[in-house]
């Protein structure tokens, strides 16, 4: 790993948006200690107006999963921005992908790092934290605030490991719903996400269509395929190899399976990207200089930036999350509870559909997103559908795409219209 | 003259087709462009309208006016419409440049029950004078392109798009014969409407009128 520097700067969870959030102005940072309500705003004066929160939910309140296990008690990571309107109807809920968190529009407090979603989420952004609420919530099962294997199992008083339930996108959605409720909200003027946060934007607008007035899904799938699971297992299984992981119960076992975790993210990272843009910004550039060591060190700038995404990505994620929230999107299939019919899913779903592909993702190519825009035809739903040309692959939605950010700004703004919410 | 630009023109095609279009229906707009019709129909006729655009950026301005337009193609994405999804399928100034013209007909037919085409004729005298007389491929004011460059590969006469929704078993319950500023309409066109209308508008039905 003695290149790992080289990449440090400039380059975090995609190949581009290193250079685009150094450009962010950065907000003072929140505090998120594991206090409840904690108001802790962000920056100079701004209407960012950044709260981090977490909400747990007793054992009268219980957490009922796909799987027919009750959760309980579990605790909700939650960050707001902007203000909540009188009649409670300028919510949108912004869902975050697989390895994402709640610091949607704030800096991760972990590692100072910009919010993953800042290009859009802020003041005067394509979602207007002077206009809208914005709800951002680390998932059920995840690492950053919300109840997940790390966390102490009220029955044996050590973390769960592999006795934490195993969660489905639904579950993700229902635990978001008990948030909603005890906010006293009644509906979502939007739910949008990319990749695993566009899954769960489709999941709301089904199973709680009265509550959803638009759903922005980007870069998604309806289910997740063959290829999608066989990727998915790849990387368990090189978490599940590493010696470190005890079965889970490297907790106990004060260690980490650190490499593991760093090769499933490695083979994950190249999904994410494209070819073309691989072919770009590291064609078969060598690392030092001209000359190749003959040997197996990271001789080439892709060797290099991949170890690095290895290496950093396990100093903010936990492997037995990275486990139940990739089988979670494994399990994903819209249509399976709707007799396998896709469209059925979506009949009586009044809500307004933008649907947004990248024509370099192979992880989720356009032709799943066509899949979903055509069930909704078929349910004459509301819908529009947007294919960006770009070479940045599956994590383009992350970047500040000029046509992405055209679409979404004219969909949100115009949906807003329709639901009477004026500047 | 200033009625002879091609905006001028498109304008007269657009307010045409409006006409014929009953308020409150369905009505899905193939090849909507930057939304122009679909916005006329939803704030004059009240409709509830959907569209198909091939290009992102004509999808995106559709987008940012709030219509609800999918990004596609009129030969590929129109059978993922179910049957008897629309009161109205329309296709503008579209039909010259699909590669299937029949095809695309034909599901047009399935979806809606009413289907509203507008094209230029390629009958009009002008037409004929230039490839006839002058020996040139046509290039108009509604045509207006060279033969290397034009993305209208399947054009039609006003009497060849009548044989065809017959051939279709489409009955022709109003056609609308457009030159200039001139707005015609013809329960059936003849060889004289194929030889002074530039611009033809076809509302069609698949039940008899």
């Amino acid at each position: 790993m003695t290149s790992k520097t080289t990449f440090e700067i400039g380059i975090d969870d995609t190949l581009d948006c290193g250079s685009e959030r150094s450009k962010i102005e950065e907000k003072k940072r929140s505090d998120m200690s594991d206090t409840q309500n904690t108001n802790a705003t962000g920056g100079p004066a701004s209407t960012l107006n950044h709260q981090a929160h977490s909400a747990t939910f007793g054992t009268d309140e219980p957490l009922t999963l796909d799987s027919g296990v009750s959760l309980s008690p579990f605790t909700i990571g939650y960050n707001t921005y902007g203000t909540l309107n009188d009649d409670k109807s300028n919510v949108v809920l912004v869902c975050h992908a697989l390895t994402g968190d709640q610091h949607a529009a704030s800096p991760n407090p972990t590692n100072q790092k910009a919010g993953w979603w800042q290009a859009i989420i802020g003041p005067g952004k394509t979602i207007d934290t002077d206009r809208f609420f914005v709800i951002c919530t680390n998932v059920i099962g995840g690492c950053h605030g919300s109840t997940g294997p790390q966390d102490e199992n009220p029955e044996t008083g050590k973390p769960y490991g592999m006795s934490f339930p195993v969660i489905t996108i639904a579950d993700m959605v229902r635990a978001q719903t008990k948030l909603i409720d005890r906010l006293g909200i009644q509906s979502l003027f939007c739910v949008i996400g990319g990749s695993m946060g566009g899954m769960q934007a489709l999941q709301w607008a089904v199973d709680y269509p009265e509550r959803v007035f638009s759903a922005i899904p980007l870069a998604t799938a309806p289910r997740h395929s063959a290829q999608n699971i066989a990727f998915h297992e790849v990387g368990r299984q090189a978490v599940m190899a590493d010696p470190e992981w005890h079965d889970g119960d490297y907790y106990e076992h004060d260690t980490r399976p650190h490499k593991g975790l760093a090769v499933a993210r490695m083979a994950a990272h190249i999904t994410y990207l494209s070819e073309a843009a691989l072919f770009r910004k590291f064609d078969r550039n060598l690392q030092d200089a001209d000359k190749i060591s003959y040997g197996f060190g990271a001789d080439f700038q892709i060797e290099s930036y991949l170890r690095y995404q290895g290496t950093s990505f396990v100093d903010r994620f936990d492997a037995n999350s990275y486990l139940y929230i990739t089988r979670a999107t494994d399990y994903f299939d819209l249509a399976r509870d709707h007799d396998n019919v896709l469209a059925k899913a979506f009949i009586n779903v009044k809500t307004r559909f933008c649907v947004v592909s990248f024509t370099s993702d192979w992880h989720y190519p356009t032709a799943y997103s066509k899949e979903i825009v055509k069930a909704l035809n078929a349910a004459a739903g509301n819908v529009s559908f947007v294919e960006i040309d770009t070479d940045k692959g599956h994590d383009a939605f992350f970047l500040d795409e000029p046509e992405m950010i055209a679409t979404l700004t004219g969909f949100i703004s115009s949906a807003a219209q329709q639901r009477g919410l004026n500047s | 003259m200033s009625q002879n630009t091609p905006e001028a023109q498109a304008r007269i095609d657009l307010l045409v087709i409006a006409d014929l279009v009953e308020p409150g229906s369905r009505v899905l707009d193939v090849g909507c462009g930057a939304g122009d019709l679909l916005h006329l129909l939803s704030t004059e006729k009240q409709v509830d309208g959907r569209g198909i655009e091939l290009s992102q950026r004509g999808v995106n301005a559709c987008v940012t006016r709030g219509l609800s337009v999918v990004q596609g193609d009129a030969d590929e994405d129109l059978r993922d419409y179910p049957d008897d999804a629309f009161d109205y399928v329309i296709l503008s100034q579209t039909i010259q440049a699909t590669h299937n013209p029949r095809e695309v007909l034909a599901q047009m037919q399935r979806i809606g029950r009413r289907i509203i085409v507008s094209f230029p004729n390629f009958g009009h005298w002008r037409i004929r004078w230039q490839l006839g007389v002058h020996g040139r491929m046509p290039v108009t004011h509604t045509l207006d392109y060279q033969w290397y460059n034009t993305p209208n590969i399947h054009l039609c006469t006003v009497l060849d798009f009548a044989a065809l929704c017959g051939e279709l078993g489409l009955h022709i319950e109003q056609t609308r014969m457009l030159s200039g500023d001139q707005d015609r309409r013809v329960k059936k066109p003849g060889r004289r409407d194929n030889l002074f209308a530039e611009q033809a508008v076809f509302l069609v039905s698949r039940d008899p009128a």
